[in-house]
């Protein structure tokens, strides 16, 4: 019994990394969904520079919430693409009806996504320090750890809503419209964090309570959707 | 049976509301400090505990559905989520008065302010995605799974006032802070309001569910009607 419980748990591990291998490669082969994203993030990048004087003080103030807006908006170009990318040659129903519980299918495209929504971060991350002359990596690695846990976040939840909207006529309309409202949490304890740590403040006191915010809504919406995944997917 | 229902509890409803209105525009006093506006939060009060209490009944509901796959729980999970909907622009329109004429302004960013708007807005995308999708089991069961996760917003709104320091008054009514905030007779009139603004919702709620099943009737024939 004990063995049996064992490499199933096992095999779990294996289906995710298989989805979670195949979404990679896939979208590294076309690179469709990267490229939009970050081009989309350069371009928003580009238009905050007319709102906002990018030389200013005032700019690195509110640099940690032009940043998030920035990953939200771009993000959302990626998840979106996660379930529609299987909607040709009927990929979708192949993948449901596959022999694994649908919830390791939706962490494999979560963990996917994070891998490529984070590497956007991470690219446009120094892109925005040259552009607003921010000094941004002084506290790198405290950085680190907050954009890993809000963009697991916004994965899990936009990879949820990705798979409830993929069947819609206006998926693309109505992707943004659940999702924000439901990431709006997570985005502001990022933002509270990102704009302290950029100008350089260590990872402590208040801070600590926004991070403990992050790591709630991490695990709260992740077991949501690990739970209610199967319905939405199989129904 | 249900036509009764409806009708005994919209009586008891108006008759209640006639009387808190009379309690509280002419027997209770002005308050102290903030003079005759404080009124308007005998409806801000209990409009937000009615809309509250709204959205767990279509959260429960909806989980329910989920579980059972009954068409009535959605229909009672979309009636109630549309009433608390208006309570909660009711609440997010009678607090903006009231921050008017105490605070100067109409609008605050605060933690109670801002998710109670994210919270209004959540239930709003409930109701857009329902129009969406055409496929009757399909937008019960996505609706029913927005429901369950839009209703983690609901706890953040309610707690928010302990959890961060806001502009937003803070827990008053003594259930939650032990007593002595508030004149008892004050006290006693928002439950009362609570008490018809509930049945108020209650009838509303059983009339839309009323709607909502005569929809899937004539849906149902018009099928049929296809069919043949």
């Amino acid at each position: 019994m004990q063995q049996t419980k064992q490499r199933g748990a096992m095999s779990w591990v294996g289906d995710v990394a298989v989805i979670f291998g195949k979404d990679l490669r896939a979208e590294l082969r076309t690179k469709e969904a990267l490229n939009a994203s970050l081009s989309f993030a350069l371009v928003i990048l580009l238009l905050f520079s007319f709102a906002f004087d990018p030389s200013s003080e005032q700019t690195h103030d509110i640099a940690g919430g032009l940043l998030w807006i920035v990953y939200a908006f771009a993000g959302t170009l990626i998840l979106n693409r996660s379930f529609v990318r299987e909607l040709p040659n009927d990929c979708l129903d192949g993948l449901i009806a596959a022999p694994i519980p649908a919830w390791t299918l939706f962490l494999g495209k979560s963990l996917a996504n994070f891998v490529l929504v984070l590497a956007v971060e991470l690219i446009s991350l120094p892109i925005f320090g040259i552009f607003y002359n921010v000094r941004w990596a002084q506290q790198g690695w405290a950085l680190l750890l907050v954009l890993a846990l809000t963009t697991w976040g916004l994965t899990v939840v936009g990879t949820m809503f990705s798979a409830l909207t993929v069947n819609l006529r206006i998926r693309e309309l109505m992707l943004p419209i659940l999702i924000y409202p439901i990431m709006i949490p997570a985005l502001l304890g990022a933002m509270e964090v990102t704009g302290p740590l950029i100008t350089g403040k260590p990872l402590e006191g208040d801070l600590l309570t926004w991070v403990r915010l992050l790591v709630g809504f991490d695990i709260i919406f992740t077991s949501l959707s690990v739970a209610l995944v199967e319905t939405v997917l199989v129904g | 049976m249900r036509e009764k229902i409806i009708y005994i509890f919209a009586a008891a409803a108006a008759v209640l509301l006639v009387r808190n209105l009379y309690v509280i525009l002419l027997v209770l006093p002005d308050e102290a400090q903030q003079g005759p506006i404080y009124r308007i939060m005998f409806f801000h009060i209990p409009s937000a505990i009615t809309c509250f209490i709204g959205f767990l009944a279509a959260g429960i509901s909806s989980a329910i559905y989920l579980a059972t796959k009954n068409p009535r729980n959605d229909a009672i999970a979309v009636a109630s989520t549309e009433v608390s909907l208006a309570f909660a622009t009711v609440v997010l329109a009678t607090g903006s008065i009231w921050a008017r004429i105490i605070w100067g302004i109409w609008w605050t960013w605060d933690a109670r302010l801002t998710s109670m708007l994210v919270c209004w807005l959540l239930y709003a995308s409930y109701l857009m995605l329902r129009r969406a999708i055409d496929e009757p089991t399909q937008r019960a069961k996505f609706s029913a799974v927005l429901s369950i996760f839009a209703f983690s917003d609901v706890i953040i709104v309610w707690k928010s006032i302990e959890w961060w320091r806001t502009q937003h008054p803070g827990p008053v009514l003594s259930i939650r802070t032990g007593g002595g905030q508030m004149n008892p007779a004050m006290e006693a009139a928002i439950y009362w309001n609570l008490l018809a603004l509930i049945l108020f919702g209650l009838v509303l709620v059983l009339v839309r569910l009323r709607q909502e099943e005569m929809r899937r009737e004539i849906d149902g024939m018009r099928q049929m009607a296809h069919a043949i």
